[in-house]
């Protein structure tokens, strides 16, 4: 017990770092994800199937290919078609985009959900789309989507750790380095453990208040 | 005031509306009635242009009506409509739903369009229930806040879609109240309703439409006691003396 307090002494600095990376990580794939996704959802609903085909395609693609291998593609690929990215940036991003299919699935059943009564009775007022949207569809939209937007960060904030992969020196990346340097890796994984539990114990807080708040009675 | 020429709808091999035609003069109150599947709801949409229609012409005011048209925001903010559910929005309170058209599309100054509203919801008798949630309110009190949210937009004509229709029992007159009382004002008003002592009473005119056709247009007294059409009385049997 004590060779692993002293041990945690050493390590935890640098895990440290690897949390701030992971949270940077987390929020910045999670505005990227909720951005994208709210568009995908929007292109689906269109009436305008020039919009809504082109939508389905990307909801499918992204979610029929592997996390880890879409972080491959942003990181190996890109370079030989002219594209450099940052370890962190092509982290960011592919996450990003993995995570949009799933935004974009669940922002459109919280859409759907709203009566379709409620947009007459804002277009028979005169309200145009955008209107509609802003004041009647997305108020009533946001109780069926914040609850699984909940589970969506914790999520996001676990598989931020698939950066690893290509060399994003977050949490995860930041134990294995340590690990292979010093063989202790029983110590080095608990930290990591404890850590992710210690970031996400917020977030399953928040997620619970939503559901809470916003759940359907 | 409302024009309405020559129009038809399918919604595939169904004929929903078959040439209807039918004018409605400023200050006037005409109630259509009819079984149900007539196409007395897709009438009253198409004058707001919440459904589109094949063929003809409708126009309020002068302006034509038509769903994807770029001017239909403009035509629907002068034409109130009031729905068999009400559809309040549920995430505002009264005196919000009422606010809400003010504010949002005409621009009106927050506090004038307060004023305006409490003033409303207290015609409709309401005073009470200014802050009540939609939830909190009884059908009849929800279809009176659903009236005055039509009200609000200072409209040229308001539309009833069997706005008693949902309604219990007991809570049908006061509602029929508030309308006998917008139609007493001079308010134009277009109502497809089942309510036939509210037609006989209020309605300067009452239409039959029977399989997307109007088959009777005439004063209340000769088509509700002296109708022409077998198709009418066999309706009127079946609605004043249910089985």
């Amino acid at each position: 017990m004590q060779a692993f307090l002293r041990d945690a002494q050493d390590f935890l600095p640098i895990l440290l770092k690897g949390c701030v990376v992971t949270v940077e990580l987390t929020l910045g794939a999670l505005l990227l994800s909720t951005l994208l996704g709210f568009l995908w959802a929007l292109m689906r609903l269109s009436p305008t199937r020039l919009l809504s085909t082109p939508a389905v395609t990307i909801i499918t693609v992204i979610r029929g290919i592997p996390i880890l291998v879409q972080l491959f593609y942003m990181y190996f690929v890109l370079p030989d078609l002219g594209i450099q990215l940052s370890a962190f940036q092509a982290g960011f991003i592919g996450l990003g985009i993995a995570y949009s299919a799933y935004q974009a699935e669940n922002f459109r059943a919280g859409i759907e959900a709203v009566d379709p009564g409620q947009i007459e009775a804002a277009q028979s007022l005169g309200m145009r789309p955008a209107l509609v949207m802003r004041r009647v569809i997305l108020p009533q939209a946001i109780r069926v989507f914040l609850p699984p937007y909940g589970n969506t960060m914790i999520m996001m904030l676990k598989d931020s750790s698939i950066a690893s992969a290509i060399t994003v020196a977050e949490l995860t990346r930041g134990g294995q380095l340590i690990a292979a340097s010093t063989f202790k890796n029983m110590t080095v994984f608990t930290l990591v453990a404890l850590l992710y539990l210690a970031m996400s114990l917020p977030l399953t807080y928040l997620a619970h208040r939503l559901e809470r708040a916003f759940g359907r009675k | 005031m409302i024009s309405v020429r020559n129009i038809s709808k399918s919604f595939g091999e169904h004929r929903v509306l078959d040439r209807v035609s039918l004018e409605v003069a400023k200050g006037e109150v005409v109630c259509i009635i009819g079984p149900s599947g007539s196409g007395k709801s897709t009438l009253l949409r198409c004058i707001n242009g919440l459904e589109s229609y094949d063929a003809g012409e409708v126009s309020v005011g002068g302006n034509p009506v038509h769903r994807d048209s770029k001017s239909i925001h403009a035509i629907r903010s002068e034409v109130g409509m009031v729905f068999q559910r009400f559809n309040l929005f549920p995430h505002r309170t009264a005196l919000e739903n009422v606010m809400e058209g003010p504010v949002y599309v005409k621009g009106t100054p927050r506090a004038e369009a307060r004023e305006r509203a409490a003033a409303l919801l207290v015609k409709v008798g309401l005073a009470q229930k200014l802050d009540a949630y939609p939830a909190k309110l009884s059908g009849g009190q929800q279809q009176r806040v659903a009236i005055a949210r039509a009200l609000a937009m200072q409209p040229k004509a308001i539309l009833f879609d069997e706005p008693t229709s949902a309604l219990d029992p007991e809570l049908v007159g006061e509602v029929l109240r508030v309308m006998l009382t917008l139609a007493r004002e001079g308010m134009t008003m277009v109502v497809v309703t089942h309510e036939m002592d509210f037609a006989a009473e209020v309605a300067h005119r009452v239409l039959f439409l029977d399989e997307g056709r109007i088959v009777e247009d005439g004063v209340p007294q000769q088509i509700l006691t002296a109708p022409k059409h077998e198709r009418t009385r066999d309706f009127l049997q079946r609605v004043l003396k249910p089985v």
